[in-house]
C-alpha cells in the first residue's frame, strides 16, 4: 500500500534536479555515448554527424540518420531537443573515487 | 569586444525600399544553401507527389504525371530565418491551387511531408489562392538538390523553412500539428515581415 503523503513528499520540486544536471552540463557532451531512440544504435556524440548549416545545430544517428539531438541560440534562448536521444552516457573522471564503480 | 563583421558579400546592390523585411539583408547573387540533413537524391522514376489526410480521396502524381500538370512561373523575393533573404528569385512549378482542386476536406492546415523525414506546417488558407507552389525548375534549371530538387514547396510570404526542401505531399489536418522546426521553438506561422522567428515573437 502506498501512502498519499509519502507520494507527496516523494515528489520534489524539479528544482531539485539543478545540482544533478549542472554535474552533466560542465561535461564535454560531445565525449558522451549516445543511443538513437529510432534504432537504438550506440555511438560516442563526437561520432555523429553534425549538420551545423541550418537554423540550429543538427546532430543525426550515424546509422539510421534520425535526429538524435538539436541545440540552438536565438532569440535571447538556448534551446536542447533529445527526443531522439534514449540515452546519454557520460563516463565521469575519477567514478571510481566517488564510488561510483560497479560492484566486482 | 571586437567588430564582427558579417562577412564579404562583394558589392552591396541598393534594395529598393520596402523589399526587405525587417532583420534581414540581401544576400544578392549567393544562394545560401541550410540543410538540417543529408540530402536525398530520390530517382524520378520513384518520385511521386501525394495529397493525403483528411481528404475525400487521397491524390498521387507521378513524376510523369506531375510534369503534365499546368505550370506557372512565378518572380518571387524568400526570406531565410538566419537573416539573409534573396530577391527577384525565378521559379516554375505547378501551384498548390492546382493540386488541392476538387478536393473536398474539413481540414483547416497542412504539413508538408518531405524526403528524409522533413515536415512544416502551415494553414491551409496560407498555400491557396495563389501563393504557394510544387516548384521543380529554379532560373530555368532543374531545380538543384541542395536546393530542394527535384522538387520543394515554394511559400514566399513565410519564411524559407515553411518551403520544404525536397517535398513529397501535403498532409491536411484538422489539427495544427508542429513541424520539424516549429516544435523547436521556431514560430509556427513564421511571417518575415512581423518578424515571427521564435515562438512568442
Amino acid at each position: 500500500m502506498t501512502d498519499p503523503d509519502d507520494a507527496v513528499a516523494r515528489r520534489l520540486d524539479a528544482n531539485a534536479a539543478a545540482g544533478p544536471l549542472a554535474e552533466l552540463f560542465t561535461v564535454d557532451l560531445t565525449v558522451a555515448m549516445a543511443t538513437c531512440a529510432g534504432c537504438g544504435n550506440t555511438a560516442p556524440l563526437a561520432a555523429h554527424p553534425l549538420y551545423a548549416h541550418a537554423p540550429a545545430l543538427v546532430i543525426r544517428c550515424p546509422k539510421c540518420a534520425a535526429v538524435v539531438l538539436r541545440y540552438a541560440s536565438g532569440g535571447g534562448r538556448l534551446r536542447l531537443d533529445l527526443r531522439g536521444a534514449r540515452l546519454l552516457t557520460v563516463t565521469l573522471d575519477g567514478a571510481a573515487a566517488h564510488g561510483l564503480s560497479p560492484v566486482q | 569586444m571586437s567588430f564582427v563583421s558579417r562577412g564579404f558579400t562583394g558589392r552591396r546592390r541598393a534594395v529598393p525600399a520596402g523589399r526587405l523585411p525587417p532583420g534581414q539583408y540581401d544576400v544578392g547573387d549567393g544562394f545560401p544553401v541550410l540543410s538540417a540533413g543529408p540530402t536525398p537524391y530520390t530517382s524520378l522514376d520513384r518520385w511521386d507527389f501525394r495529397v493525403r489526410g483528411q481528404v475525400d480521396e487521397e491524390r498521387r502524381w507521378s513524376w510523369a504525371e506531375f510534369q503534365k500538370l499546368p505550370r506557372e512561373s512565378v518572380v518571387v523575393d524568400v526570406h531565410c530565418v538566419t537573416s539573409w533573404s534573396k530577391l527577384d528569385t525565378r521559379w516554375e512549378g505547378v501551384s498548390v491551387d492546382t493540386l488541392l482542386a476538387d478536393v473536398v476536406t474539413a481540414a483547416e492546415f497542412v504539413v508538408a511531408f518531405s524526403d528524409g523525414g522533413y515536415t512544416t506546417n502551415l494553414p491551409l488558407a496560407d498555400v491557396t489562392d495563389g501563393q504557394a507552389w510544387v516548384v521543380d525548375n529554379y532560373d530555368g534549371r532543374p531545380l538543384a538538390p541542395e536546393h530542394g530538387g527535384p522538387a520543394r514547396l515554394l511559400v514566399p510570404h513565410l519564411y524559407l523553412w515553411k518551403s520544404a526542401k525536397w517535398v513529397r505531399g501535403l498532409e491536411l489536418t484538422v489539427e495544427d500539428e508542429p513541424g520539424f522546426w516549429e516544435s523547436f521553438g521556431y514560430h509556427n506561422y513564421g511571417d518575415p515581415w512581423r518578424e515571427q522567428r521564435y515562438a512568442g515573437d
